[in-house]
């Protein structure tokens, strides 16, 4: 019995681009040391500038999604409006921090476009945030995707460039960590559109 | 129970519906992971006028720095800061929470917010939950009553004195403070002692690191100075960047989603996919 932050394993990463942000996953889930599926989804779109990528205990990553759906959809109900990128960095925090006594075993990346600025947010598991930096890791193989991202990124990158940057980071990282890989996904957000590309990696 | 579910809702405070699920797991084995915490040194020093707060920019989740440049000064009210040390989300949330608060009762009372009110309040909230809030702060400001600062621990004790620090750099910063203080100092010099007390807690402490950030208040107003200090910045810059070709890594598929016009697209006949 490890942590339980290990009970599932999973690897995720920001990255802040120019006028542009880009996330990144690995795609397995797993028990322990077995492998259950290769395709679990652990970055969601939230808004049409706001993704969520949640890493950590996969049940505790599908209800606190759940839950941010239903914030975000009573919230749009509401006001009749999108909520910013940078109101629903804070939101997390504070619905984080609401259980502080009985945490949701997740750390959450928030990534977003404000007017065309990127913001990057990264939380503990009860909402401490931390949004000063240009890119964040989490998971289980985040701490070898940090040395990837310290020597590959470059601040001011455009899409393409940070796609194949943060894409590199991931699979560097997760080649790393024995409970991350089995696949990786990178979102590309920008002003127009959002990129999804399905990476080929090690099969292991 | 619907009905009871929404009352809490709307009582707010804390929110315990997943603490029997976790206490289960913990005692079936499962470790947790580690809170941010701050490691930290802090230091408050008292000078004729008002009061000086500095602090390290340093936090860490278990030997991991998970941010090398935090603002661990935070604002209670216009004339009363704090600086704080112990788990991060604690300090963050509570600060805001009585920021809020002192704010509400400012607008209501329209009276300068002060110093031992704020005491009162943090150390009210702080004991009944039996120093499970890990927040140790330093608390500063100038009121009616002249400047004043006051360390708050954890569970709930509350201390006056000329000079303070709390962290795990406490007591490097102590060593300093208790060899040059002296009373009646100017702003400069006060300004000077602190610096000096949170370099000596970022050279000698692990948990404490990065620059220094500093805050001196009097009666006229508020200076903040961020990162006054800096003794970690990149010495080296890379010589040769790591330019990857577009389109360098392999892919299986790729979509687009189109905001403008809400519709995917999958992108496959320009590049090179690999089945």
């Amino acid at each position: 019995m490890s942590g339980i932050f290990e009970y599932n394993g999973g690897s995720i990463v920001g990255m802040k681009g120019k006028n542009c942000i880009a996330m990144a996953c690995d795609r397995r889930f797993g028990q322990q040391m077995s492998t259950i599926t290769t395709n679990y989804q652990k970055v969601f779109k939230i808004q049409d500038n706001i993704l969520l990528a949640l890493s950590g205990l996969n049940t505790d990553i599908h209800t606190f999604y759940a839950l941010m759906e239903k914030e975000i959809n009573l919230y749009n109900l509401k006001e009749n409006r999108k909520m910013k990128p940078t109101t629903f960095a804070n939101l997390v925090a504070s619905a984080l921090y609401e259980r502080r006594f009985g945490p949701f075993f997740v750390t959450p990346i928030v990534a977003g476009l404000e007017n065309g600025k990127p913001i990057l947010a990264t939380y503990d598991s009860i909402g401490c945030k931390s949004d000063l930096d240009d890119f964040q890791v989490g998971g289980t193989g985040g701490n070898y995707i940090y040395g990837a991202c310290e020597a590959f990124f470059k601040p001011d990158m455009n899409p393409e460039e940070l796609e194949e940057v943060i894409g590199q980071s991931l699979v560097s990282g997760c080649d790393r960590d024995a409970l991350s890989g089995w696949g990786g996904v990178v979102y590309v957000l920008t002003e127009q559109k959002l990129t999804v590309k399905i990476l080929k990696t090690k099969q292991t | 129970m619907q009905y009871f579910d929404n009352y809490l809702q709307s009582k707010g405070g804390y929110d315990y519906t997943n603490a029997k699920r976790n206490e289960l797991m913990k005692a079936q084995g499962f470790k947790e992971m580690p809170f941010t915490k701050t490691g930290t040194t802090i230091v408050g020093v008292l000078f004729d006028g008002g009061v000086v707060m500095a602090a390290d920019t340093r936090a860490t989740a278990g030997s991991i720095v998970a941010d090398k440049n935090c603002e661990k000064l935070h604002t209670l009210a216009p004339n009363i800061w704090a600086a704080g040390a112990g788990t991060a989300a604690d300090l963050h949330h509570q600060c805001a929470h009585f920021n809020a608060k002192l704010k509400l009762q400012r607008l209501n009372l329209n009276r300068q917010s002060r110093v031992n009110e704020v005491i009162t309040k943090l150390t009210s909230k702080l004991f009944p939950y039996r120093g499970q809030i890990g927040v140790a702060l330093i608390i500063g400001g100038v009121d009616c009553n002249g400047p004043q600062l006051a360390s708050v621990s954890p569970h709930g004790n509350y201390v006056y004195h000329p000079f303070q620090s709390m962290g795990s750099g406490s007591l490097a910063a102590l060593g300093i403070l208790e060899a040059k203080f002296q009373d009646g100092l100017t702003k400069q010099q006060a300004i000077d002692l602190a610096i000096e007390a949170i370099e000596a807690g970022i050279f000698h402490d692990m948990g404490s690191g990065s620059n220094v950030d500093v805050v001196a208040i009097t009666k006229e107003g508020v200076d903040y100075r961020r990162n006054i200090r800096q003794y970690n910045a990149k010495s080296h810059q890379k010589q040769i960047p790591y330019p990857f070709p577009i389109n360098n890594t392999p892919a299986l598929r790729k979509y687009e989603f189109n905001f403008e016009k809400q519709e995917l697209t999958e992108v496959g006949q320009e590049m090179e996919i690999i089945e």
